[in-house]
């Protein structure tokens, strides 16, 4: 038996070690890390907060080895709740898995998830996270009643929609650049039982696919779907919708939905194994699983939500150079034509993918930089090779041409020249950041590379 | 169970009162800073849907004087207290400690001098009152005198030796003392260092505690993994502990 290891040598007196941080697209860089329970004793020295880490690119990292980042894990604790109104407030670092763990038992639930239940309050907050039910529910920032925030200057602050209106909005979706956040208050939504009623059609291209994801939303408060993006010509964007409201207790189990078991991925799959012989494959057989046309049922909730969580560590199957994701949202007005010209391009461009998932959109979020506006989301996994950045602008192009915008929680490649003529709301939003932070003492790798932020010493 | 709880605003102490909460214990919060303390007592609350209130009392392991009242405050409460459980306590690096001798004092005094005669009004509580449980947590580091953890090792080890004492003493008497030793676990405590093979995380080490409580277990080795490799440690010759960095 190896002999055992005691607490390691001394942490820098600069705080803690140097060690490399990376968002879940696994593309590190060095940087210092500081968890805590007590976010306002460590966020005074911090440069910026960060929760989980499952942003994709480089939102969640430190701009310099100079640059301490409070990671909120450990302020995990519920403060409050309304049984009656379903107001919760919870600490920054609290988990959509804990949120699930706790209150779906009792009849309740977020207002809006994300695709994976390994988030934080705080993060969920700076991206302003939207879900399957966004047609009906906006994004999470339109259910948030209130934020204590530490501002760069030290000061603690509350805002609402009602007090402090443009720091608020400028926090929801403002990818942690205005402040710590401290605490999160927000408005569960009661559910009528834990279990999910699915339908699932297989769509066999993407103008019906267009089609069907406006008329099931009609009907349906949950739906996205899953798109092939590897076939062309009249089979291009074909794929399996999925639709879900939450079962009544009539047709659901009596029972609480077991705990899935969870896998690990204990290494990196040699980087074979995502070849784009084996993502064809993938996506071949993914499309003829769903064999019968449609089917609908009982489903589980965390099969419904959280498919990715049963693997953690499903992202290191990307290898070692690691990967990116690309979301994009165009708009309504023209969607169909775009998302079609969309995947014409990234088949041409061989942007092959596991993962290609198509959500509709509905009102833009009050956020200042919101991703979501009316329209379509296309988002996908990419694999990092020389190839990405090529890839990466001429998609960029194209939505620049479209009157998209991308999602900035998953961005790691875009230039900041294109960013600013996708999104034209950056300059309202960095002027409120400079109220607050004329000195701008908060940053991000992300907002050194895509905001002008002074790049930092080296 | 009523339990009262030195150290549950953080780490392994909020671990474990959320764990003891979950399964209907009640919570008695003992610790420095009230407000803390009423956070932590209304996210035990939230979490245990419908439970009964979870009381919060200052006391600080700064200063004795404080104890007694503390802890009679807290047996007012309920009228009694089933089990007293200490998880507070300092950290610091052997090279931090090496050099600030102040640190090392307060660290020395703190995880030691006044846990012990916290200890002490606690063991004469819960004789009085017919018998009770006291759980206190220890460390590996006081097993063995090893090169990063000497200070600190030290306090624990006095620690240790103190409560095994009292287990041989007054088991007669009704009172259960239990020894935790964690390994290392992730708690803000070892945030700044890396994590070696086995690390452990809380809510692990808090069902352990728990399960070892109930069964009136006096040592408790957790994660269970490191009591082997104490085990080894233990008999390792001197002249090769002098020669490793562990
Ligand atoms: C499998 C998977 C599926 C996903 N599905 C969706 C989806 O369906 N919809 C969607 O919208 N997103 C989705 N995401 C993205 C994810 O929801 C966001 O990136 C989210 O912000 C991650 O939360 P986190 O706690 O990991 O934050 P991190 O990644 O750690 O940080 C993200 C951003 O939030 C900031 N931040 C975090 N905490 C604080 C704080 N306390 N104060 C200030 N700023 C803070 C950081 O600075 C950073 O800018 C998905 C991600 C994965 C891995
Ligand atoms: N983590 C490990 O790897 C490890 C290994 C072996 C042994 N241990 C021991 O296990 C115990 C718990 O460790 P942990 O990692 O959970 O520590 P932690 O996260 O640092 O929590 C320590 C707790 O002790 C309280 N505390 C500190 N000083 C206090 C004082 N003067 N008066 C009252 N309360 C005080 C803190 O309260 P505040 O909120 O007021 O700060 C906090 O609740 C400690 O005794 C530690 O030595 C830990």
């Amino acid at each position: 038996m190896s002999p055992a290891p005691a607490p390691a040598p001394a942490a820098a007196p600069l705080g803690p070690p140097l060690q490399t941080l990376a968002g879940w697209g696994r593309v590190g860089r060095p940087g210092r890390e500081r968890l805590s329970e007590d976010l306002a004793a460590i966020a005074p020295r911090a440069a910026l907060s960060r929760g989980l880490g499952r942003s994709y690119g480089d939102s969640s990292l430190p701009a310099s080895t100079a640059d301490l980042a409070l990671n909120t894990v450990l302020a995990d604790r519920l403060l409050a709740f309304d049984e009656t109104s379903g107001k919760v407030r919870a600490e920054a670092g609290f988990t959509m898995r804990e949120l699930y763990r706790v209150f779906l038992p009792r009849g309740w639930f977020a207002p809006v998830t994300p695709g994976t239940s390994f988030v934080t309050l705080g993060g969920m907050v700076a991206s302003d996270v939207h879900g399957k039910n966004h047609h009906s529910d906006g994004t999470f920032g339109r259910h948030v009643t209130g934020l204590r925030l530490m501002v760069p200057d030290g000061r603690v602050i509350d805002c609402s929609p009602q007090t402090e209106p443009e720091l608020f909005w400028a926090t929801i979706g403002g990818m942690g650049l205005t402040g710590h956040i401290l605490e999160v208050e927000f408005t569960l939504k009661r559910v009528p039982s834990p279990w999910i009623y699915q339908y699932s059609e297989r769509v066999p291209d993407i103008d019906t696919f267009m089609r069907r994801l406006e008329e099931v939303g009609h009907d349906w408060p949950m739906s996205m779907g899953w798109i092939d993006c590897i076939s062309r010509g009249a089979s291009m964007g074909r794929g399996h919708l999925m639709a879900g409201r939450w079962a009544a207790p009539s047709e659901a189990p009596a029972r609480f939905p077991r705990q899935l078991p969870r896998l690990r991925l204990p290494f990196e799959l040699p980087d074979l194994a995502l070849s784009p012989l084996s993502v064809r494959l993938f996506n071949f057989a993914y499309y003829w699983k769903h064999l019968r046309r449609q089917a609908q049922g009982i489903v589980h909730p965390e099969v419904f939500f959280y498919p990715l969580d049963a693997i953690l560590d499903w992202n290191k199957g990307y290898g070692k150079r690691g990967f990116t994701q690309y979301q994009v949202v165009l708009p309504k007005a023209d969607a169909a034509r775009s998302a079609k010209a969309f995947l014409e391009l990234l088949t041409r461009e061989g942007g092959a993918s596991f993962l290609c998932v198509i959500k509709d959109c509905a009102d833009e979020g009050q956020g200042l930089l919101s991703f979501p506006l009316p329209g379509i989301s296309v988002a996908l996994d990419i694999k990092i090779t020389d190839q990405t950045q090529r890839l990466v602008d001429r998609l960029n192009q194209f939505v620049i041409s479209a009157g998209g915008r991308i999602y900035l929680t998953k961005d790691l490649f875009t230039r900041p020249e294109d960013y600013r003529a996708m999104d034209p709301r950056v300059d309202h939003f960095l002027a409120v950041r400079r109220k607050w932070d004329p000195d701008l003492r908060l940053r991000s790798a992300q907002s050194v590379r895509l905001f002008g932020d002074p790049p930092p010493a080296a | 169970m009523i339990i009262a709880i030195l150290g549950a605003t953080r780490g392994m102490g909020r671990a474990l009162a959320r764990a003891a909460a979950a399964r209907g214990d009640q919570l008695i919060l003992l610790g420095r800073e009230l407000d803390e303390l009423q956070r932590s007592a209304a996210d035990l609350t939230v979490r245990a849907a419908g439970a009964p209130a979870v009381a919060s009392i200052s006391c600080d392991l700064a200063t004795p004087a404080g104890f007694g009242p503390a802890l009679d405050a807290a047996w007012a409460v309920h009228g009694r207290v089933d089990a007293v459980v200490v998880t507070a306590g300092l950290f610091g690096t052997q090279d931090a400690l090496e050099a600030d001798l102040e640190l090392a004092a307060r660290l020395l005094t703190i995880n030691l001098t006044h846990t012990v005669i916290f200890c002490e009004e606690a063991r004469r509580r819960l004789i009085a009152q017919g018998g009770g449980r006291l759980c206190v947590f220890s460390s590996v580091a006081g097993d063995r005198g090893r090169k990063p953890v000497g200070i600190y090792g030290a306090s624990k080890a006095g620690l240790s030796h103190y409560l095994e004492s009292l287990d041989h003493k007054y088991r007669a008497d009704g009172l259960i003392t239990l020894t935790v030793k964690p390994g290392f676990v992730k708690t803000g405590m070892t945030a700044g260092l890396k994590p070696p093979p086995f690390a452990g995380e809380p809510d692990g080490v808090a069902r352990d505690v728990l399960r070892a409580l109930d069964a009136g277990r006096p040592v408790l080795y957790t994660p269970a993994m490191w009591g082997l490799v104490m085990a080894v440690i233990r008999r390792l010759p001197r002249f090769i502990m002098r020669r490793v960095g562990f």
